[in-house]
């Protein structure tokens, strides 16, 4: 396995508040991690760093051996590291199907390229092909300000994916999606992504969301990595278990794939 | 894909319509004309810039510098209009660009307001300044045409048809580049900046480009007011009011198509010339009025009655013309 | 050093002056979040109604110190009546429309104010002369000055102090700073941020018109006087912060005592020093100097 992303002892300070301390992670291409812990752990602030919108305070971070650090986001699109948001970050006014093409087209144009018209036949095959991909289809010509939050989380990620990154960060890519749709949201965004092979990292707060999609969880508390470990093995982490999932959560999943009780859920 | 632009048709007739009318209006028709053209311009590249979500109080300073960059020239021996308006054009680009990378980084009111300092700077300059005339002004010189020196009204029929041809070219550039990717940037950058730098492009760099843009055309509406008034003063181009002036006709014009600000210059100055001439005391007040009744119940502008009228199916004016530049 | 002296002097008097045609505008848009443009008419009006009610006044035999009272009469009559009929009337209906329309509105309630001015006054100039000539002048360092322009320092100082302790220490106060803060908590705490507003506007409009009532007797009071007063109290305002008191007090010193250095030894230099300040401010410190505190949005 071939090391995609190195993070050496990331810091980050906001005046006296340490947001992030002591980070080393090595994140290897095509796995798919699970990025847990407790509100204000650190976890979007990792997400931030990474993705360039926050500058770090000291450490290194380095991506397919390119050192990245300091350079804005829309640099590290362009080199391969793309992210989702907690709140979906779309063109409001638009629809979904005219957010997907400015998507394309910027991820496609580049110089003097910018000033070819931003619609033709065949980015608008492509558009329709990634809408089914995400199945969002059928909400092609809705104005992006009227789709429920599922759908619009899914465009946000749709959005992100559209440059094929070789590292796809997603920021809680269900929350304030109702208990029923959440694994039926992560199916279809796991599929559309394991067809390209991109490496995931998703920060989630639902315990079996995890387990059932990652293979590996980077649990954050106060700023700080307390385990770095394959999933089984996290889960009965004593520091996760008492930081960030709780004593009583029991991995009690039957024949049928339905889980035990949700003690873990915060 | 359509295979014709009805703007472009459109106005491609207004055009051509126009040329020909010039050798028959009236002159006082065409003084108007002309004007309406050179505001109508400012007020395109106004056009571009709302909407990318910002608004500028501060235009005067593009217009201001293009015409005095003209009608200096004039005062050292240049007479041809071809170089004075492209000079006056290119200064207020250059000094566009070079405070763009100052201005780029604003954002809703203090983008409005950055403008409006750095153009009272101008004003304030030009006043202070004897060799410019200070309050007031100085006159410029009769253009010529690439040789051509006409006469009498033949000067007003010939530089009606000097703007005509830009002003066209100009439109119809824009009705285009805003089809573009870039163009269309515009309203990526007005929506959701995070997601434009995440999607990999600088959002700084698009305002850059149609604050260029915005005080090109300026300083082109200057350079050639400058030309068909035959006189530059500070008051009735780089104040504050002028400023206001301009935006005053973005909104009354409506941003739905292109063609729109030169209708919305049009009927500004019909209103100011009779309002004006029939009631000195009051011009300010059915001005204003104008501009509140605008506001108040037409607030996507003349535009938005031809939208109700015919059913245009120009890309730009969607329901986008509806939303105000901030989100 | 007499220089010096002239120029502390001279600036104060035109540092009173800035923050008493600022402070109003600075209320307004701390509170609504509105550029009122409006505020020069404001202005222009309390100067002319002031003139008006000191010839008025000046006809009869009443006190000759009484001709003071026509002055804060002026600006509470022009402030009260313009603050709620342009508020209710007009502004209220435009609260929720893009922040740059609202002050293309206000530019227009300019405008149509100003003819209105013209409709009642006319176009001659008026004189009101008598509250200044009653102070007399004085001598500072052999330099005569009249009082009566001392005064505005005064009254700079007496505003000051009043809006500081209306705004920290009366309920009133508090809920318009609570406003300030935060327009959206506010209401959600019970804070009828309706009357708030019209509140602030007349506030506002009182603070305008008194800054034009006031410099009536030392000035022509003439068409156009309200223009000027805009464009120099957004740059106030802009320097020391939209929103702020301490700010339109530090924002009216800087810029008054920069003109006054200016007027006094670089006089090419004195448009535009005011303007080159705003730019520099909103460039390096767009908040201004003394910006309320942001909460950071995600």
């Amino acid at each position: 396995m071939t090391a995609v992303l190195e993070v050496r002892n990331l810091q980050k300070n906001f005046g006296a508040v340490i947001a992030a301390k002591d980070i080393n992670v090595t994140v290897n291409e095509h796995e798919i991690i699970g990025i847990i812990g407790a509100n204000g752990a650190g976890k979007t602030t990792f997400v931030n760093m990474v993705t360039g919108y926050l500058r770090p305070t000291s450490g290194q971070i380095e991506f397919a051996g390119r050192n990245i650090m300091g350079l804005p986001p829309r640099t590290i699109t362009n080199l391969g590291i793309s992210r989702s948001f907690q709140v979906p970050q779309v063109f409001a006014s638009e629809t979904v199907f005219d957010n997907l093409m400015m998507a394309y087209a910027i991820s496609e144009e580049s110089g003097l390229g910018l000033l070819s018209p931003l619609y033709n036949d065949e980015r608008a095959a492509r558009v329709d092909r990634h809408l089914a991909r995400y199945q969002v289809a059928e909400y092609r010509n809705a104005t992006s300000s009227t789709l429920p939050q599922g759908i619009r989380k899914l465009l946000d990620i749709a959005m992100a994916a559209v440059s094929k990154p070789t590292i796809l960060m997603l920021d809680e890519p269900t929350s304030g999606i109702s208990a029923e749709e959440k694994f039926d949201l992560m199916d279809i965004i796991m599929e559309a992504l394991r067809r390209d092979q991109t490496t995931v990292l998703f920060i989630e707060h639902d315990m079996e969301i995890v387990e059932r999609y990652v293979s590996r969880v980077l649990a954050f508390y106060q700023g700080r990595i307390i385990c770095d470990a394959p999933v089984a093995e996290a889960l009965l982490h004593p520091g996760v278990r008492e930081f960030v999932i709780g004593e009583e959560y029991h991995r009690t999943r039957t024949a049928n794939g339905n889980g035990g009780d949700n003690g873990g859920q915060l | 894909m359509r295979y014709i632009d009805k703007t472009v048709v459109g106005l491609s007739i207004a055009f051509l319509v126009l040329l020909f009318a010039d050798f028959f209006m009236a002159e006082w028709v065409r003084f108007i004309g002309l004007q309406s053209l050179a505001r109508g311009a400012v007020a395109l590249g106004l056009l571009v810039l709302w909407r990318t979500g910002l608004v500028s109080f501060g235009h005067a300073l593009y217009f201001g510098f293009g015409a005095y960059a003209a009608a200096m020239l004039t005062l050292v021996g240049y007479h041809d209009a071809f170089f004075l308006v492209f000079a006056g054009t290119l200064a207020a680009g250059v000094l566009a660009f070079l405070l763009g990378f100052l201005l780029r980084r604003y954002r809703a009111i203090f983008f409005a307001l950055l403008n409006m300092a750095f153009s009272m700077i101008l004003y304030g300059v030009i006043v202070k300044t004897e060799a410019l005339g200070s309050t007031d002004g100085f006159s410029v010189l009769t253009p010529t045409f690439l040789g051509y020196a006409p006469k009498g009204e033949a000067v007003q029929t010939t530089l009606f048809i000097f703007t005509l041809v830009f002003t066209y070219i100009v439109t119809v550039g824009v009705h285009l580049y805003l089809k573009t990717t870039l163009g269309g940037m515009s309203m990526a950058v007005r929506e959701n900046e995070i997601r434009v730098e995440y999607l990999g492009y600088s959002a700084e760099k698009v305002i850059h480009v149609k604050y260029v843009f915005s005080g090109l055309v300026a300083g082109f509406g200057g350079a050639i007011m400058a030309l068909a008034i035959g006189q530059v003063d500070p008051d009735s181009m780089a104040n504050w009011t002028v400023s206001g002036e301009f935006v005053f006709i973005t909104i009354l014009s409506g941003i739905g198509n292109v063609g729109a600000t030169y209708i919305g210059a049009l009927v500004f100055e019909l209103i100011r010339t009779y309002a004006f001439e029939y009631a000195p005391l009051f011009w300010q007040f059915i001005l204003g009025g104008s501009l509140l009744a605008i506001i108040m119940f037409l607030p996507d502008g003349i535009w938005s009655l031809f939208g109700r009228l015919r059913r245009s199916d120009s890309s730009e004016s969607s329901s986008n013309s509806n939303k105000a530049p901030s989100p | 050093m007499q220089e010096l002296i002239v120029i502390l002097v001279d600036g104060l008097v035109f540092s009173s002056y800035l923050f008493m045609v600022s402070v109003g505008l600075t209320v307004i848009f701390g509170v609504m979040k509105i550029l009122n443009v409006t505020h020069g008419a404001f202005y222009a009006f309390g100067a002319y109604m002031s003139a008006t009610l000191i010839g008025a006044y000046y006809n009869t035999e009443l006190p000759e110190f009484g001709g003071f009272l026509a002055i804060f009469a002026a600006a509470i009559i022009v402030g009260v009546f313009f603050g709620i009929v342009l508020e209710r009337g007009l502004l209220r209906f435009l609260y929720h429309r893009d922040e740059h329309i609202i002050v293309l509105a206000t530019f227009a309630m300019f405008l149509v104010l100003e003819d209105v001015l013209l409709m009642i006054w006319g176009t001659d100039p008026y004189y009101a002369y008598e509250p200044m000539a009653l102070l007399g002048a004085v001598d500072i360092v052999e330099l005569t000055f009249d009082v009566y322009s001392l005064t505005l320092i005064g009254l700079a100082v007496i505003v000051a102090l009043g809006l500081w302790l209306g705004l920290t220490k009366t309920k009133w106060g508090k809920l318009l700073l609570a406003v300030i803060f935060d327009r959206e908590i506010s209401q959600a705490m019970g804070i009828n941020v309706t009357v708030v507003f019209t509140v602030t506007f007349v506030v506002g409009s009182i603070m305008g018109a008194l800054g034009g009532a006031y410099i009536a007797p030392t000035i022509s009071v003439s068409p156009g006087i309200g223009v000027e007063v805009i464009i120099l109290s957004f740059a106030v305002v802009v320097i020391g912060g939209m929103g702020s008191i301490p700010g339109a007090i530090i924002g009216a010193l800087l810029v008054g005592i920069s003109r006054a250095a200016a007027v006094h030894k670089f006089p090419e230099i004195e448009l535009f020093v005011i303007y080159a300040i705003m730019a520099l401010v909103l460039a390096i410190r767009p908040e201004g100097l003394f910006a309320p505190p942001q909460a950071r949005k995600i």
